[in-house]
């Protein structure tokens, strides 16, 4: 009975309610943040796209971005290409060093080279973009590209490709280290059992078996390419025009939203609003291989649970 | 370890190939370790004389700064030798105090409602599903929602305040995915030992879970601020200015951070800015690694083992 009464008591506390619901707030303010963003990109979007200026059909399949010339033309097709381009590169480097950091990790290092090498990852994921983006554009280029690669520009593709490649390295060396630690060990002792060498086991084995949570790491990382701004705002250079040499400049779809933020575009013109189909383009772009991603890996985990 | 393989020729050549793939794992983590080594090796040769003091760099140039240290408090200027990042280093600071502040509160809040006493229904699985969406969405997008959200539609312009909360939107899911994890860690038999002894719902949580999962929320904190205060691209949208020459001294200022000052410098063509750029990024990082050792330190210190 004493116990009855004493939680009448505190349940009805204020301050006990108050706090009951500033958490459940709090939890919802996530919801809150989502619809806000899909809010403004998607109002701020069609009104550029009601600006007599600019059709849908100019913008999907015109091959210029010039927002801020005399005649703007609003053609998202080479922001695109460079974007995809640039993923594009960056994969060549982040996935199969992410990926064999990760098979390292998992089935080769000592508990103490772990131990090392971990926080070095770590470390490595957080370090600013800007501070890649200088990397790539004061050293990557003059010491790497240019003098591997002759003809290339200052600002150059492949450069920024690489920058981003180094960036995402982490995620995907930490997620497929985590897909290959959840194969359980009866499939990594049952193939040594049967003779296999440890190379054999971690590619014929373990790789196949955590396949799902490996793609699911390079989706991410693919997506996280696409979005990354800095590093291909500094060292990509600003090309408005289709272009499929990766020794020159490019002009990504991130950093042409920086590009005309930072010309100081006044609120409602056509070029502000400009900003905002772009970033619902880009918000589009990388919530369906997230959710792709998400799937993969949801869908893997089922399996040896 | 019996020898099945009769072959020795086989053996030899099974061997070679183990040694060939060891040798090709190692060096994709070295390459990962030595790439950033050269950048931390590249920013401090080409930074440190800007930042500690007075000497010649290079060939050409001389300091004109006459104490080491003063780069931290001198105003920028349009003189590569002069140009100091004061009002960038108070700038981050001030973002800091309101990130902090704005996000621990609901960071935390939104863990322990989610783990302690959301319901098991589509509500809360649509909530987490969301979480782990948010956290992919690019920086860039926050940067236009801030804009559109906190500089023009609450009306505090282009100011400290709006590039803190702006901050606070993009490190929210991963500060309430860290604090889950810390609430996550502390055992049941805590809670229904606190239950047993008649404590309510509301006490067992407050009184006894989230006490012992302090630790792991501050660190998680520790890291979201970390990566705040890196960012760049969001603050450029919502209008932090690249070029400021006074101190912020009210959250309604306007301001400019390290990395936006450091952008600002790297996008300059002459020379004599790549020292001054580097002398920004090395504060940058150091600030960022004391952050993650201090983390780190928190994380070995006071989190306990269950």
């Amino acid at each position: 009975m004493d116990l009855l009464t004493q939680l009448s008591k505190t349940s009805t506390k204020p301050f006990e309610k108050i706090v009951r619901v500033f958490i459940t707030i709090a939890a919802f303010a996530a919801i809150f943040i989502s619809v806000a963003i899909v809010f403004t990109l998607s109002t701020e979007a069609i009104n550029f796209f009601q600006d007599p200026e600019v059709t849908l059909k100019e913008y999907f399949t015109a091959t210029r971005w010039t927002p801020t010339f005399q005649n703007p033309v609003y053609g998202v097709i080479p922001l695109i290409s460079s974007t995809l381009y640039i993923a594009f590169i960056a994969c060549l480097i982040s996935f199969p060093f992410g990926l064999f950091s990760a098979i390292y990790l998992s089935e080769f290092a000592s508990r103490r080279t772990r131990k090392v090498i971990k926080p070095v990852l770590e470390v490595l994921a957080g370090v600013p973009t800007v501070v890649f983006g200088y990397f790539a554009l004061n050293w990557i280029t003059p010491n790497i590209v240019q003098r591997f690669i002759p003809g290339t520009e200052v600002f150059n593709a492949i450069s920024a490709g690489i920058a981003v490649g180094i960036m995402i390295i982490p995620t995907i060396a930490s997620i497929s280290d985590d897909a290959l630690n959840a194969v359980p060990n009866s499939l990594r002792f049952g193939s040594m059992a049967l003779g296999a060498t440890k190379r054999i086991t971690s590619l014929k084995i373990m790789f196949p078996a955590a396949l799902s949570g490996i793609i699911a790491s390079f989706i991410l990382g693919f997506s996280r390419a696409i979005g990354e701004t800095m590093i291909v705002t500094i060292a990509g250079g600003q090309y408005p025009e289709l272009n499929l040499d990766p020794r020159s400049a490019m002009y990504t779809i991130t950093s042409s939203i920086v590009n005309v933020s930072l010309g100081d575009t006044p609120h409602g013109t056509t070029a502000y609003n400009a900003l905002f189909a772009l970033g619902i383009t880009l918000f589009v772009m990388t919530f369906i291989l997230n959710i792709f991603s998400d799937y993969i890996a949801r869908k893997y985990r089922k399996e040896y649970e | 370890m019996s020898d099945l393989t009769i072959n020795s020729g086989r053996k030899s050549e099974k061997a070679l190939k183990e040694s060939i793939f060891l040798f090709f794992l190692y060096f994709c983590v070295i390459v990962a370790i030595v790439t950033l080594m050269t950048l931390i090796y590249d920013v401090l040769s080409n930074g440190y004389n800007r930042l500690f003091g007075d000497y010649e760099i290079g060939l050409i140039t001389k300091l004109q700064i006459d104490n080491p240290g003063d780069f931290l408090t001198t105003l920028d200027s349009r003189d590569p030798l002069k140009a100091g990042i004061g009002p960038a280093f108070a700038g981050t600071i001030w973002l800091m105090v309101i990130v902090v502040t704005a996000t621990f509160p609901l960071g935390a809040g939104a863990a322990i409602y989610l783990q302690e006493f959301a319901p098991k229904n589509k509500l809360t699985r649509f909530l987490e599903l969301n979480l782990t969406n948010l956290a992919g969405v690019p920086s860039v997008i926050y940067g236009l929602l801030g804009l559109a959200v906190f500089v023009r539609l609450a009306g505090f312009g282009r100011s400290v305040l709006s590039g803190g909360l702006t901050l606070t939107l993009l490190i929210l899911p991963v500060v309430i995915v860290a604090s889950r994890e810390a609430l996550k860690a502390v055992p049941d038999t805590i809670r229904q030992g606190a239950m047993a002894l008649g404590a309510t719902k509301f006490q067992a949580v407050f009184g006894q879970v989230v006490p012992s999962a302090i630790p792991g929320m501050v660190t998680g904190m520790v890291l979201g601020l970390s990566r705040a205060i890196g960012e760049t691209a969001p603050l450029i949208f919502m209008g932090a200015l690249t070029y400021v020459n006074y101190f912020p001294d009210n959250p309604l200022s306007g301001f400019t951070a390290i990395p936006i000052q450091v952008y600002n410098w790297i996008s300059y063509p002459q020379a004599e800015w790549l020292n001054t750029s580097s002398a920004g990024i090395i504060l940058l990082l150091g600030l960022l690694l004391s952050m993650n050792t201090l983390a780190l330190f928190i994380r070995n210190r006071f989190e306990k083992d269950w």
